[in-house]
């Protein structure tokens, strides 16, 4: 009977000790943003809320009267994003019609791990590619002095979104129930009109959630903008305009800046922004997911 | 008819847009390969920079790009191991399960450069590791911890529910069915799905930038409290912070190349393990 206790007791530490482990996410979760905001609230003892968030000058280093307005960052982050998402949501999507429909499962095989490669290139090489390759074609093409600006950063950030969106809309694509395309060609469909009027309806959810994800990695990515978009602080006007995202101000001058002043608190403000609204993608994006989870069931 | 020429344009231009993908790939890989290719001797691998980075090796960066991942490694793996077999084979459909999948799923959504900041906060300054492999190690270790934990559920997923019956049904405990009926078959998937998340902190930049990373450090790390150079870290040096920079440009061609050759490679054992894996499944 003893014996028979003593094991129980061991199978109930088991089972706490990987509870224990299966709750970090959520600690870690909670830890970053209560980090983030811990560190933040010393910027608003100094600096308005509003003006933070409305203001366009980001000047923390002028001797007269610092500034602290990241209106232009978020407008800058905002227009890069768009930018991808204009290039990475059409091709995306075609793409993974293209993988779903039209080609051989036998090509799809090798296409979907090519199409992973691509995730895989760290994005400081991506980068490093938007000013060596990238930037002198721009240039040339828009007759602008050098092609370190917004429309290189889109480029570059829309073929970092696109296996995101091609790897979760193939997905949708391809569990839209077998049935639907069989009734549609039944009636007389082409493949084609089969396509584009039974299966992307069906899949949207899935094929939004793809974009949203696609546009929350956009938002947080940082090496390739901060290499390829110039970092000019002022307000953009243009697609050939260079621009500085809120990821790249922070890691241009996370590194300078002295410890514990406001300039210091202030960019960690930038980052729980940055958190907040890559968040609210996200979370959109899964709710929008799961919703088209459910109606399979 | 018509609807027949619509079908053929309409999977033309889908054609299109996977050839697309394709060209951009491609340019990325040759241009990399055959520019990086020049800069490569054995000199380049085994050498430490010099004269401000405008000659020698990357050899410092190799080993700190190294031996960061290992730390990653270390917190990563088994934490995401451990938080997955928890959540495959001990939760149950509740709320707070539905909130730690939920809480996964956003993590892996936080920019990295939001890890950063945290791992300054929390290694460099609260925890006082100071900017050192430890601090970049455990911030990266972090970052990969969605991905670890779903490659392992996924592996523990794909374990049969009989395996686990048939050591209940003989009155193994909840445990002992774990260990010797599902972990042994599940251990080789879960690395596969780890190796590709750690392929992903090998390249990562941002998070390390300030944890740990060391601009020009022509030695060998001696502890793992001591700065380190890393491989993206110093790509990005040479690409836009050098003085030198067109100087140094086929240096920074070379990493490039070493970097992607890592990382890819990295990919591409796991993605062939798992090809392996599934065929063994099904045949």
């Amino acid at each position: 009977m003893k014996k028979r206790g003593i094991s129980r007791l061991k199978e109930s530490a088991i089972k706490a000790f990987f509870f224990a482990n299966g709750i970090i996410a959520i600690l870690a979760l909670i830890g970053i943003f209560g980090i983030l905001l811990y560190t933040t609230i010393p910027a608003f003892r100094e600096v308005n809320i509003l003006k933070f968030i409305g203001s366009k000058t980001w000047d923390p280093t002028s001797p007269e009267k610092a500034e602290y307005g990241i209106l232009s960052m978020i407008v800058s982050t905002l227009m890069v994003t768009a930018g991808a998402l204009v290039i990475a949501i059409p091709v995306g999507i075609g793409v993974a019609a293209y993988l779903s429909d039209v080609a051989h499962w036998r090509v799809r095989e090798i296409l979907k791990p090519i199409i992973e490669i691509l995730a895989g290139i760290p994005s400081v090489v991506v980068g490093f590619l938007g000013i060596v390759l990238f930037g002198p074609l721009i240039a040339r093409l828009f007759h602008t002095s050098n092609g370190l600006n917004a429309v290189n950063g889109s480029f570059l950030l829309a073929i970092m979104a696109l296996p995101t969106i091609v790897s979760i809309s193939e997905d949708s694509l391809t569990s839209v129930p077998l049935a639907y395309t069989e009734a549609s060609l039944a009636l007389g469909a082409s493949s084609w009109q089969t396509l584009v009027r039974v299966k992307i309806p069906a899949a949207l959810s899935g094929i939004i959630a793809s974009c949203m994800l696609g546009m929350g990695r956009a938002i947080g990515e940082t090496m390739t903008v901060l290499m390829a978009t110039g970092n000019a602080r002022a307000f953009p006007h243009g697609f050939l305009d260079s621009v500085r995202t809120m990821t790249a101000n922070i890691a241009i001058e996370l590194g300078e800046v002295p410890y514990y002043t406001t300039h210091y608190y202030a960019l960690f403000a930038i980052g729980l922004v940055l958190f907040i609204m890559t968040f609210a993608v996200n979370l959109i994006a899964d709710i929008v997911l799961h919703k088209f989870q459910e109606r399979e069931l | 008819m018509r609807k027949k020429i619509i079908q053929v344009i309409g999977f033309f231009i889908l054609r299109g847009c996977m050839y697309f993908v394709l060209a951009v790939l491609l340019l990325f890989l040759y241009d990399i390969g055959k520019k990086g290719g020049g800069a490569i001797s054995w000199e380049f691998l085994t050498a430490a920079p010099r004269r401000g980075m405008t000659e020698g090796g990357i050899f410092p960066a190799i080993m700190g790009t190294f031996l960061v991942t290992m730390v990653t490694a270390v917190l990563a793996i088994p934490l995401g191991m451990f938080s997955a077999i928890y959540l495959n084979e001990y939760a149950k459909q509740t709320r707070l399960t539905r909130l730690i999948r939920l809480s996964i799923r956003n993590l892996s959504g936080v920019p990295s450069i939001v890890y950063g900041l945290f791992g300054v906060i929390l290694f460099v300054n609260i925890l006082k590791f100071g900017t050192s492999i430890l601090s970049a190690g455990l911030t990266l270790g972090l970052l990969t911890l969605p991905w670890t934990i779903t490659a392992s559920e996924e592996a523990l997923k794909t374990i049969p529910n009989s395996y686990r019956e048939g050591a209940l049904a003989l009155g193994a405990t909840k445990w002992q069915a774990i260990r010797t009926n599902v972990l042994p078959y599940a251990i080789p998937g879960m690395l596969t799905g780890t190796v590709l998340g750690l392929a992903r902190a090998a390249g990562e930049t941002a998070p390390i930038m300030f944890t740990g990373a060391a601009f020009y450090l022509p030695y060998l790390p001696k502890s793992l409290g001591d700065q380190f150079m890393a491989l993206p870290y110093h790509l990005y040096i040479l690409a836009t912070q050098h003085h030198a920079i067109t100087q140094v440009r086929p240096l920074a061609y070379g990493t490039a190349l070493v970097l992607i050759a890592l990382v890819l490679g990295m990919n591409m054992v796991a993605i062939i393990i798992r090809y392996r894996l599934r065929r063994k499944r099904r045949g």
